[in-house]
């Protein structure tokens, strides 16, 4: 029986993220994603260059409501970003990191855009690896915060957020004048993604370097509208519409640590099974599928899930 | 959708005189803009007043070549300069046009498979313009036959529907419509379908009106190209219009933008 292929007019685009030193940088490896000329894993039918990747978690201050099951892997390192970042590395084996700026929020220490910006630049001096750098996720406070960290991780082409349609001109410019790439947030809204990132283009800002996040739904809580978005989005980008090209991101393991089946005890819902596996299923269940949908970024915590999906990138990614 | 832009066309009196004078600059920058605009390709007429018809399809053709690789249809009735300007384009050429009879297309269709160009198919022949959608369409399954008789793929097909100005021939603007939705009922995969736009509204008064107007009810049924205006910005905002009002792109507020920076 002969295979119906579908021939795309169009592909994503491909996104670097880190410079080593030949590109101005002080990374020992670089990270390509993006890039594919048709579905998700389907390699029969087009080339997909660049496997997903996964980044690991690490915030500058301890997680005020991680539960014990998800602070257990890092319990000795949770209150030193710099710590933390090395034992991703060394001990997790993990080439690329997101560093969550949680204490700039307003709502836990409210730290200063210079204390955030020498963080960052412990954090590039003490590993080598690719880095994520994100806000609170406050729309204001972030604007304070990510020039200044944007300027200090100035020629390590970072992956910086979170711009939204609130403050989108800061962090474009941020970014643009750091040299890194960023990340355009929607409220799980296909036409805000796509205005989103015409006007971080007409600000002059390539659109070879944006990287949609269409906010994510954990598994129980949303996966579906995410995923719906994202099919349509990447669908658009094969049928040639370069507003909508772009590599996505999921913020796994941000939406997976609060719900109820990652934190709930054996004891108060027994019929759940045992807590020790529970959230890092609920975090594996929600990332996979979301590789299905065209995630290019997988933003998760636990070691445990990270492994299991990394796993199943390397079976998804073998050719027929 | 594919567009196919008029203006390089000696009909125009600025086009007629920079053929006789030999003025590639004004020819070019018309190439350009009607490209910046967001023509797909070029329509290269001589014009009925060209004094050496088949020199003036190989000047033209080798003045647009020299600044564009985009597809040119190469508009004339005459087969001797039709040749001409097939075997100078460099790009992708479009014979612009057959009719449905058949010594025609014995001609042309040939042409097709020796220039790998695509054609465009008149849905008329000796007795005229058929007045319903069914004898458009009985004339346009003729040229699908013959097409395929010839080995020709059907995306390198395009049925044009033959539109009448709507002040001396107004049934025809409905039945042309429902040409286009005939044509894509004819096989599977069906031809494309086109349109000569700008014929709709000749001596009308507000010519742009009508052209955009019917350009949006003929996306509504199925239109795949066009050859129109590219500089009348009206148009081009109604047709990106219609296309997202049928779904073809992702709406955003800032649509057209969009839709231009592609």
């Amino acid at each position: 029986m002969e295979k119906a292929t579908e021939k795309w007019a169009s592909k994503v685009n491909e996104v670097t993220i880190g410079a080593t030193e030949k590109e101005g940088g002080t990374r020992s490896s670089i990270i390509k994603v993006g890039g594919a000329n048709t579905l998700p894993f389907l390699h029969f039918e087009g080339v997909i260059p660049n496997p997903p990747v996964i980044a690991m978690e690490v915030w500058d201050m301890e997680p005020p409501d991680w539960p014990a099951v998800l602070k257990k892997p890092f319990v000795d390192v949770l209150g030193d970003p710099v710590e933390w970042a090395k034992k991703c590395v060394n001990e997790y084996g993990v080439n690329f990191l997101c560093l969550r700026l949680a204490s700039t929020s307003p709502d836990t220490k409210n730290s200063s855009p210079e204390e955030a910006a020498r963080t960052v630049k412990r954090v590039l001096e003490a590993v080598s690896v690719p880095l994520m750098i994100i806000g609170c996720n406050q729309a204001e406070k972030d604007t304070e915060v990510i020039p200044p960290v944007s300027e200090a991780a100035k020629g390590e082409n970072c992956l910086v957020g979170i711009a939204v349609q609130a403050n989108y001109k800061t962090i474009t410019a941020a970014c643009q004048s750091g040299g890194h790439s960023i990340i355009a947030e929607s409220p799980i809204d296909i036409n805000l993604a796509k205005q989103l990132n015409i006007l971080i283009s007409d600000m002059g800002f390539p659109l070879e370097k944006i990287v949609m996040h269409p906010a994510t739904g954990a598994l129980g809580y949303g996966l579906e509208y995410t995923y719906s978005i994202m099919e349509r989005s990447r669908l658009a980008a094969l049928q040639g519409d370069r507003m909508m090209s772009m590599p996505m991101v999921n913020f796994v393991g941000q939406e997976v640590w609060r719900a109820k089946e990652a934190k709930t005890s054996e004891q108060e819902a027994p019929q759940w099974g045992p807590i020790a596996s529970r959230g890092p299923l609920w975090e594996v269940t929600t990332a996979v599928s979301y590789l299905q949908a065209g995630a290019d970024i997988l933003v998760m915590c636990h070691p445990k899930a990270i492994e299991s999906v990394k796993k199943t990138i390397k079976e998804l990614m073998q050719k027929e | 959708m594919f567009v196919i832009g008029e203006r390089i066309n000696g009909m125009f009196n600025d086009v007629a005189r920079a053929i006789k004078d030999g003025d590639k600059v004004m020819i070019q920058e018309l190439a350009r803009k009607q490209i910046e605009a967001g023509a797909d390709a070029l329509d290269v007429n001589v014009g009925p007043g060209a004094e050496v018809p088949l020199r003036a399809m190989e000047w033209l053709v080798n003045t647009i070549g020299e600044v564009t690789d985009v597809p040119l249809a190469i508009d004339t009735p005459k087969f001797e300069v039709m040749e001409a300007g097939l075997k100078l384009c460099k790009s992708k050429a479009i014979i612009n046009s057959t009719s449905g009879d058949r010594e025609k297309l014995d001609k042309l269709l040939p042409l097709v498979r020796r220039y790998n160009a695509s054609i465009i198919g008149l849905t008329m022949n000796k007795s005229g313009i058929p007045q319903t959608a069914e004898s458009r369409a009985e004339i346009a399954a003729q040229i699908v036959t013959s097409a395929q008789e010839y080995g020709i793929d059907m995306n390198e097909l395009y049925i044009d529907g033959v539109i009448l100005p709507v002040n001396v021939a107004q049934d025809h603007s409905r039945e042309v419509l429902e040409t286009i939705r005939e044509c894509k009922l004819l096989c599977d995969p069906s031809p494309r379908t086109i349109l000569g736009l700008s014929n709709v509204s000749q001596k009308t008064l507000d010519r742009s009106l009508v052209n955009r107007t019917y350009l949006a009810m003929a996306i509504a049924c199925g239109l795949d190209a066009a050859i129109l205006d590219p500089l009348d910005n009206d148009l081009m905002n109604s047709m990106i219009t219609a296309e997202l009002l049928m779904g073809k792109q992702i709406y955003c507020d800032n649509y057209l933008e969009a839709y231009k920076k592609k």
